[in-house]
């Protein structure tokens, strides 16, 4: 019972990460590359710490692989968060089919 | 059939790091490339995780806390950097 459970929860997490890997291979400038990496190896990265926790099934290692859930929990966003404004005001250039630039149109307006 | 399993997801997780590479050595920028080194250290950690849960060896899960906190610490010092300096 619990080597499928852990079956599952790996293949289901190596599935995320390979889309994950997929979106920042393919995805069109670096905004939506890092939109794909965050969301998607997170997701990944916990299905695979709940397959290993079931797998190795004592208390140490459960909280171990809590820790790190909650670790990359609270740091993916703000390591995204910090790329994604850093490339913004390095000028990186956006995607030629970008819809809305409320910073740009905010400052367009007041000049 | 869980070797068979945690083989398969080993493997998953190889090619994800070599389509994370492809997109470090592309670029065209800077955080183009953080972005993937961000991205090779959670598929790091994933592997070492679940190389932990298939050999049973505890202490790979203390290599994986210290790998997830120094990629943080990585991706944080060189987006400060970008934000200083020429991006190109």
């Amino acid at each position: 019972m619990t080597d499928i459970l852990t079956a599952t929860v790996w293949l289901v997490g190596s599935a995320f990460a390979l889309l994950a890997a997929a979106g920042v291979l393919r995805m069109p400038d670096v905004f939506t590359r890092m939109q794909a990496s965050t969301k998607a190896s997170t997701l990944g990265l916990g299905c695979l710490l709940i397959g290993a926790a079931l797998q190795l099934g004592d208390f140490g290692s459960l909280i171990r692989a809590a820790s790190i859930g909650a670790f990359v929990l609270l740091t993916t966003p703000v390591a995204g968060h910090v790329i994604a404004r850093a490339s913004y005001f390095a000028d990186v250039p956006l995607w030629k089919g970008t819809v809305l630039d409320e910073r740009r149109a905010d400052s367009a307006r007041e000049h | 059939m869980l070797e068979v399993i945690s083989d398969t997801t080993l493997v998953t997780l190889g090619v994800a790091l070599v389509l994370a590479f492809i997109r470090l050595v592309k670029g065209p920028t800077l955080p183009d490339r953080i972005v993937a080194m961000d991205l090779f250290g959670m598929l790091v950690v994933g592997l070492i995780v679940v190389l932990a849960g298939s050999t049973g060896v505890r202490a790979m899960l203390d290599a994986a806390i210290v790998i997830a906190l120094i990629g943080f610490l990585g991706t944080v010092a060189y987006a400060t950097y970008v934000e200083r300096g020429d991006p190109q």
